[in-house]
């Protein structure tokens, strides 16, 4: 029968002929007849065949046959009445086992009405039995019942024996009921069940203990009549049960009262009532001090309530808390001295003291707050705006109800858990409008990654997800559980903006100013790919963005990768900046032109001359082979590419070369394309990407001496050949970097052929098949003074080549990468130079 | 399926021990370690079940002796019960009134009994009678080959070897 029962739970498929075989099996027996006696137990003819067999009937949905099926409603319906409790405990355990089986049996054939009333009324008789197994089964089988049918009125009749089990000596049978409470809250007993729980916490002991205030605090929040009512009953949870709370609890809290401007007066009141009492545990001080910084000012005109009178209470219990709280609080306190406007001196003088104090405290975070503050506190009134209260927060499914199940591992396998998240949300408490974000999908919502505000010229959107929060208290706490899939810290943000969507320049500049406020991060100026640390979860309220573009996270940044949940990821994003691929291979000769989770692109290359030979590798980094590969290119007139095909299909963990040949035709500073696309499980891919082939590939350095340079120079008269201009708009850098700017950009600098020690003359040979080799000579003449200008002449016998090279040195100059890695480009200084210059440039002038 | 039957004394001393379940010899001395915590410090009234790590463990207090049996969450443990007993009853019916002595000396007739009723996590024989003739049959065996072992030929024989 076992095997039966373990191919059956395998595959039902087959075995449809056995279903009237086990039936009559199970007839037999209960009926007793020609049953051999050694079989016999105690009177009941072989439980476990009887109880193996209902399992077996329990695996196939339903069964057709009508005579079938009479025939074993009849057999149920004879256990069902025949069970009694009898003397000898073997035997009523054994029927028992029957009975339960049964049970199981009916709820499953989810039969008629009437039999699951006679189910549910048997098990309403046990649960108050004194035998505590029957208890126990009782209400397992109860809780089991809530998920299969709608008897919930029924099993509500009971609740007064439920919950006089938790009170129960037996640890097994008070975790049984309060699983049943749990799942059979609802909106009009969700008042009493609370209490109760509650009530229960104080005498729990410390292993259920958690488990209780976590499935409290879901039940309140869920099933809450009104809000006030929800912070209460939390409140009193953190007060009985603190170290049990985790912190989870206390931020959904945050969010509601965030959420729900009726709740803050009342909320900030209660808070400050918690305080006062004399011995308070850690969390309720975390709470109260950040309830009572946002919305003190709500308080203000109640006796008891002024600033200075909360400032005390939070301050009394400052010494007592941990380093974290101890942050918390001082945001707290710098909100509430901002906002009680007109500012009073002494709150002032009381809050600068802490402040000041704490300037050389031992832990980081909290000496940073505490300088950043009092920096702030004495900008006076045009702070107001920064330390405002918090925006609201998206709606998000609950952290705790995620933590809830993970905790549920150890019960029973229905848990009452499941069968919440299967309900609807009742919409007791109600969210008010969520502020208005980046419109990514909330639901999935996990932890929210900082997006690097990608401030790249090169067009890449400047968009940022939904924003981050950071943690007031706790350094980016940590995941809820380490199963869970996407913990979800919904933490308070720092960042308040005024305007709901503030221009990208603005948001920039508060991004200067929010800096010092964003508790976790080092401030960061302007963010920049580069630059944004891993914990850089800067919350700035971002500006809703056109289209939601992913920001592609900074190179590095592999935390914002492995957590960033968010928008439904159609697209493979690159994992790092294109552009700054580009610009470095535009110096380098290889290196990675592109790469992405799925596939890497990388070049190398080689010139000589006019010509290139550029090889791509690409490498498939998935374990799915990249199907539809198509490479085209997309070449410009100056140039003359021709790309060796490109398989079709790459298969997995592979890498596949082919090589790319450039031919120069002229100058120009166009660069041809690569169109690339692939597909991959059914994801297409397609890419546009510019390869490296541009105009210093076809340069060489060309060192020339005076006696050479001079009458070239003098040679080439004016335009077209000669070209002269001012460039303005550059970013200052010394002689030398600029040298070294040309230098990479196989430029010649020829030192000493000027000499002004602020110019810079430089030659190089550029090879095109047209023109052959063609001497280019350039002189950058800089001021010392204005590093942001200079004046550029480039001379070259073609006139193409002189202006397309000329461009080419002002695109270098101006072109200012936001990435560090580049060399800076030489700051020319512009010197407003014309033909008829004096001094130290005389010599020279006079040589041309 | 049930995992694993312990037998406990009420000091704490593991009388037998049988695993339908892989567990590392390590996590077998932590287990046990863990049930004996619990199972023992259990007051009398309470009942027979208890959670643990996911699984249910169904014991059942003979005189000094506990029964402790692991099954699945989702299995029938007043089932279970019955089994711990019919096993309980079967040995009382082959040692003559069982008690933990006899489960001391003759452990490995205790398993002999043991696996005719439990295979694989599954009970496997519910008559006490086929039980009871198989293993009669295994101790006559038993007798014999003593025997002619003990006997003068073999004895004879061995010597001259």
């Amino acid at each position: 029968m076992s095997l039966l029962v373990s191919l059956v739970a395998n595959n039902p498929e087959g075995y449809w002929n056995c279903v009237p075989k086990c039936v009559r099996t199970l007839e037999r027996l209960t009926r007793s007849q020609d049953i051999p006696q050694e079989y016999t137990y105690y009177g009941i003819p072989s439980p476990w065949l009887q109880v193996k067999t209902m399992r077996v009937l329990q695996y196939f949905p339903s069964i057709e046959d009508p005579s079938i099926r009479r025939s074993l409603v009849e057999v149920l319906q004879r256990i069902l009445m025949g069970t009694d409790v009898v003397k000898n405990v073997n035997k009523n355990n054994a029927s028992h086992a029957v009975l339960f089986e049964a049970l199981a049996l009916v709820m499953h054939l989810d039969a008629e009405k009437e039999m699951m009333a006679q189910c549910v009324a048997l098990l309403g008789r046990f649960i108050a039995v004194r035998e505590p197994n029957i208890r126990y089964l009782g209400l397992e089988n109860m809780t089991r019942m809530l998920l299969v049918t709608d008897v919930q009125d029924s099993i509500k009749r009971h609740q007064a024996q439920i919950i006089t089990s938790l009170k129960d000596p037996d640890i097994s049978i008070r975790g049984r009921s309060l699983d049943l409470l749990y799942g059979m809250c609802d909106v009009s007993n969700a008042k009493d069940i609370v209490e109760e729980l509650l009530q229960y916490l104080t005498t729990a002991d410390f292993g259920i203990r958690e488990e209780l205030a976590l499935k409290a605090a879901i039940l309140a929040e869920k099933f809450a009549p009104d809000l006030s009512w929800y912070v209460d009953v939390i409140l009193q949870l953190i007060e009985k049960a603190g170290d049990f709370v985790s912190d989870d609890i206390w931020y959904r809290v945050v969010q509601f009262v965030t959420n729900n401007d009726d709740l803050q007066a009342y909320s900030a009141a209660k808070a400050r009532d918690y305080l006062d009492k004399p011995a308070v545990h850690e969390t309720m001080v975390k709470v109260g001090g950040y309830l009572l910084g946002e919305y003190s000012h709500l308080l203000a005109r109640r006796p008891g309530c002024s600033p200075k009178e909360i400032f005390h209470i939070v301050h009394d219990k400052f010494p007592t808390v941990t380093t974290s709280t101890k942050a918390l609080l001082l945001s707290a306190y710098v909100k509430i001295l901002m906002h009680s406007q007109p500012p009073d001196p002494e709150l002032q003088e009381l809050v600068m003291g802490v402040f000041k104090k704490y300037e050389s405290f031992v832990d980081a975070e909290v000496q940073q707050r505490a300088v950043e503050y009092f920096a702030l506190s004495r900008k006076g009134a045009s702070m107001i705006d920064i330390l405002a209260e918090m925006p609201k927060f998206p709606e998000r499914q609950s952290a705790l109800l995620k933590k809830a199940e993970d905790t549920e591992s150890d019960t029973a396998e229905l848990s009452a858990t499941k069968l919440r998240m299967q309900q609807q949300v009742s919409n007791a408490l109600v969210v008010s409008d969520a502020k208005q974000t980046n419109g990514t999908p909330v639901a999935p919502l996990t932890r929210l990654s900082s997006a690097p505000r990608n401030i790249d010229q090169m067009g890449v959107d400047a968009s940022a997800q939904p924003p981050p929060y950071s943690n007031g208290a706790v350094a980016r706490s940590a995941p809820a559980h380490p199963v869970a899939p996407a913990p979800a810290s919904p933490t308070p943000a720092p960042a308040p903006t005024p305007a709901p969507a503030p221009p990208p320049s603005a948001a920039d500049l508060l991004g200067d100013l929010l800096a010092p406020l964003a508790i976790e991060a080092p401030p960061t100026a302007v963010p920049t790919p580069a630059s944004t640390p891993a914990n850089a979860i800067l919350a700035l309220e971002a500006p809703p963005s056109a289209g939601l573009a992913p920001a592609p996270p900074a190179p590095g940044d592999s935390l914002a990768l492995a957590l960033m949940d968010g928008p439904p990821q159609a697209l493979v994003q690159p994992v790092g900046v294109i552009a700054d691929w580009f610009r470095n291979l535009c110096i380098k000769e290889s290196g990675v032109l592109y790469e992405d989770p799925l596939i890497q692109i990388g070049v190398k290359s080689d010139w000589r001359g006019f010509q290139g030979r550029m090889v791509l590798f690409f490498g498939n980094k998935s374990p799915a082979p990249l199907v539809n590969v198509k490479a085209v290119t997309v070449t410009p007139s100056n140039l003359h590419v021709q790309l060796t095909t490109v398989p079709e299909v790459i298969p997995p963990r592979a890498q596949v070369q082919s090589p790319l040949d450039v031919v120069c035709l002229h100058a120009s500073r166009e660069v041809p394309v690569l169109d690339f696309s692939y597909t991959s499980v059914n994801v297409p891919v397609s890419l546009k990407l510019r390869l490296p082939a541009v105009m210093n590939k076809f340069l060489q350095a060309t060192p020339v001496l005076a006696h050479d340079f001079v009458p070239k120079w003098k040679a080439l008269t004016g335009p077209p050949t000669k070209l002269q201009e001012v460039v303005r708009g550059v970013k200052p850098l010394p002689l030398p970097d600029m040298a070294d700017l040309f230098a990479t950009l196989h430029v010649g600098v020829c030192p000493g052929l000027d000499p002004n020690p602020n110019n810079i003359v430089a030659a190089a040979t550029f090879y095109s098949e047209s023109g052959g080799a063609t001497l280019c000579l350039i002189r950058v003449e800089t001021d010392p003074v204005d590093r942001t200008q200079v004046r550029l002449t480039v001379a070259t016998p073609d006139a193409t080549t002189s202006f397309e090279f000329k461009e080419f040195i002002k695109e270098q100059l101006i072109d200012i990468p936001s990435a560090a890695a580049l060399p800076p480009p030489p700051p020319a200084a512009p010197s407003p130079a014309s033909l008829g210059l004096t001094g130290p440039a005389a010599v020279l002038a006079g040589l041309i | 399926m049930i995992h694993f039957v312990l037998l406990i004394s009420r000091q704490g001393k593991v009388r037998l021990t049988k695993w339908y379940s892989p567990y590392t010899q390590k996590e077998r001395t932590k287990v046990i370690r863990e049930l004996s915590g619990v199972i023992l410090s259990r007051g009398p009234k309470l009942c027979n079940f208890v959670e643990w790590r996911g699984l249910k463990v169904v014991y059942k207090r003979y005189a000094s002796l506990y029964f402790c049996m692991c099954i699945d969450a989702d299995d029938n443990e007043l089932e279970t019960l019955e089994i711990i007993h019919h096993f309980v009853e079967i040995l009382d019916r082959y040692f003559g009134n069982v008690c933990e002595l006899d489960l001391i000396f003759n452990f490995h007739k205790a398993y002999y009994i043991l696996d005719e009723v439990l295979i694989a996590g599954e009970l496997q024989e519910s008559s006490k009678k086929s039980v009871a003739r198989v293993i009669a049959a295994q101790d006559t065996l038993v007798e014999n080959a003593k025997e002619q072992a003990g006997s003068i030929t073999n004895m004879i024989a061995q010597a001259t070897k």
